[in-house]
């Protein structure tokens, strides 16, 4: 059944490999072509940013776009905004989800099951369809137009507790009780023993949730209505005016966006495909 | 000073109830192992007497204490998983060490009880590895590290060596029982190892189905199983259990297999069998009482000739199992390896009377048994 396998470069290598990498290789460039399109337009005048054909390089790269971001709006106000909410709520939700989730996975209490679920089947419920509610009840709270609101909504996630749980899940429960007879009360023993075997958990988990608040836009948009409030992702719409729209310095605010982003990800990747992997044998 | 005291001890779940009114009194510095087949309870008692389970009935006293509510850390106790349980993230030392300094201990008394247990348990070129680079066995002395260095009155051990191959068992075995003698503290052993059970422990408790069957040392349980199942699950091969009937002859009370009368030895009680006359009883016969040349220390009168049919040899090297139809029945006989017996021959052996046991075919208790004490009664 096996077909003779071909030679390149020296390597012997089935054909069903040739065609498997010639697929991946033609989706890569696919997914990849946007951010490249991207890249070219942030370098570009507005009036050649639609040009056809398109310029991939452009001849005349105008990197005044990448200083005109700056002063245009207040970028950088934005840019501490973003960081400021996405690493709190990325470090409340590690803990938040953890604790919960240690809890659910440890510890025997009535109706755990019960409440674990209830919980988790607040995934399923899409935020659109109660946004409006919570909205008001933030108001109400007089939280409208504070970061205090965007924190609070998104300091808790179900799906960081589940995510979390079943990794816990995979702990053998002995190393809890080992932990119990050596002395440690249950804060201790999520603090020393299971914190520090979860990074791949923890990973994942910030990776989840750092490029996902950091790209929240209805959030963001529903409730920073202050300029100085706003994060770079609403704040990049300021470029959109009644009468124009600044292609080229958007792409470059957005190319600057994306860093932070990147920088995470990379940092983190090891653990996170380790996670996923390991998460994936326990079924 | 921990004599442990287990008083009507239950443990449900749900309306399942997995551990009977257990009742146990164990002695200081007693190494007492907990042996049945699956499922019995053993770790759930084990797990009990360690606080890591709560106690649904009964009272559980340490050292003179109701412990029922104390958490495990305050009940002066250490365990040792079947897994180990070490922390993965912490080396040998920090392994050991870190029940210590979470009791605060003074840092050169923590180094010195580490250091003292790591070389005891042959470990102290381990210290500053982690546990996923040891192998097996020396996991298994870290975890014994672990429990010795904070010195507790009471060593609670969950088949600490189900985890090892057979040679290693073996030698963790002597060092265990080696181990108990040196830390002078009460063990509490779970295994269904019987081997394990039978060398290593002063007491050995039977459970079966959450009920304890019989608490005796090795030999009493070896030589005087009070039921059928005590008397299946001590000695390898199992012993051989007849249907047979009480017949009474000239020389005493006889038991008829297959038309011949064994005659029961007359240290027997004759008043406990004489209620059995004509009636069935099973009789145990272990595949070590069965000779092909009795030994001359066995009295003649004991002795009773059988005819059996090889069907399976087993050659263990020192000696021979043989599987064996006695008219019918399926017996083993365990023989010395001289024996030459070949499979499809006819075999003429000896039987030793005189380790006979009799069961009640009905209760499945021994006739010699002293009656169970009547809960009423006790109360
Ligand atoms: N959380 C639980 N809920 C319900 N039943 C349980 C629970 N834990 C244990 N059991 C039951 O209790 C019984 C005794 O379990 P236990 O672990 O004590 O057995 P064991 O004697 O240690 O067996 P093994 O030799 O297999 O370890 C078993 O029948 C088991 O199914
Ligand atoms: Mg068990």
């Amino acid at each position: 059944m096996a077909r003779k396998p071909l030679r390149l470069f020296g390597h012997r290598v089935h054909l069903q490999t040739v065609i498997a990498y010639l697929l991946a290789i033609a989706i890569t460039i696919v997914m990849l072509l946007p951010f490249a399109w991207m890249l070219s337009a942030s370098l570009k005048l507005d009036r050649d940013v639609f040009a056809f054909p398109i310029e991939w390089i452009p001849s005349a790269p105008r990197w005044q776009n990448y200083v005109d971001i700056w002063t245009r709006i207040p970028l950088a106000l934005f840019i501490y905004n973003t960081t400021k909410l996405t690493v709190i709520v990325t470090l409340l939700q590690l803990f938040t989800s953890s604790f919960a989730a240690y809890a659910f996975a440890k510890l025997r209490f009535a109706y755990r099951e019960v409440l674990f679920l209830a919980y988790i089947a607040t995934i399923a419920m899409p935020w659109q369809v109660y946004m409006v509610p919570q909205f008001l009840e933030m108001r109400a709270l007089g939280l409208n137009n504070t970061h205090l609101a965007l924190i609070c909504l998104q300091a808790f996630t179900a799906f960081g507790v589940f995510l979390m749980r079943q990794f816990y899940m995979s702990i053998p429960d002995e190393l809890c009780e080992a932990a119990r007879i050596d002395g440690m009360n249950e804060y201790q023993i999520w603090f020393r023993i299971m914190l520090p075997l979860s990074k791949p958990a923890l990973s994942t988990l910030t990776i989840f949730t750092f490029v996902s608040t950091w790209n929240d836009f209805l959030g963001p948009l529903i409730y920073l209505t202050k300029t100085e409030l706003k994060t770079i992702q609403i704040g990049i719409r300021m470029f959109i005016t009644q009468y124009s729209t600044e292609y080229g310095l958007i792409m470059a605010a957005s190319i600057v966006s994306l860093i932070p982003v990147l920088i995470v990800f990379l940092a983190l990747q090891r653990f996170f495909v380790e996670g996923i992997a390991s998460s994936g044998l326990k079924g | 000073m921990a004599p442990i005291s287990l008083r009507k001890l239950n443990k449900t779940y749900g309306a399942l109830t997995v551990v009977h009114d257990i009742d146990l009194e164990i002695a200081d510095k007693e190494f007492i192992i907990l042996v049945g087949p699956s499922g019995c309870g053993k770790s759930t008692t084990l797990r009990m007497i360690a606080g890591l389970e709560e106690i649904s009935g009964g009272e559980l006293v340490i050292g003179g204490d109701l412990v029922n509510d104390v958490p495990s850390k305050d009940r002066d106790i250490a365990m040792v998983f079947q897994n180990y349980a070490l922390y993965p993230h912490m080396t040998v030392y920090k392994n050991m060490a870190f029940g210590l300094m979470l009791r605060k201990a003074a840092r050169e008394e923590i180094d010195r009880k580490v250091t003292e247990a790591a070389r005891i348990l042959d470990i102290e070129h381990l210290l500053n590895r982690k546990p996923k680079a040891l192998s097996g066995g020396q996991r298994q002395r870290v975890a014994l590290g672990r429990a010795m260095v904070r010195n507790p009155e009471v060593f609670l051990l969950d088949e600490p060596l189900s985890n090892l191959d057979a040679k290693l068992r073996g030698t963790m075995r002597a060092e265990i029982a080696k181990l108990h003698k040196r830390l002078n503290a009460t063990f509490i052993y779970v295994t269904h190892d019987q081997i394990e059970a039978m060398t290593m422990a002063d007491r050995i408790v039977v459970m079966k189905d959450g009920h304890i069957q019989q608490v005796d040392t090795p030999q009493i349980l070896y030589d005087h199983p009070v039921n059928m199942f005590v008397a299946g699950f001590i000695g390898a091969p199992q012993m051989n259990m007849l249907t047979t009937t009480i017949t009474r002859t000239e020389q005493g009370f006889a038991a008829r297999f297959a038309g011949q009368d064994l005659v029961l030895p007359r240290h027997l009680d004759p008043r406990l069998i004489a209620p059995y006359e004509g009636r069935e009883v099973v009789l145990g016969l272990r595949p070590e009482q069965f000779y092909e040349r009795a030994p001359a220390d066995i009295a003649a009168e004991n002795l009773m000739e059988i005819e059996t049919l090889v069907e399976l040899t087993e050659p263990m090297g020192s000696e021979v199992h043989l599987g064996l139809t006695w008219s019918g029945t399926a017996i083993t006989a365990k023989l010395s390896a001289r024996c030459k017996a070949r499979e499809g021959e006819r075999l003429a052996l000896a039987v030793d009377m005189s380790g006979v046991h009799l069961f009640d075919p009905e209760t499945q208790r021994s006739l010699f048994a002293p009656e169970p004490v009547r809960r009423e009664m006790a109360a």
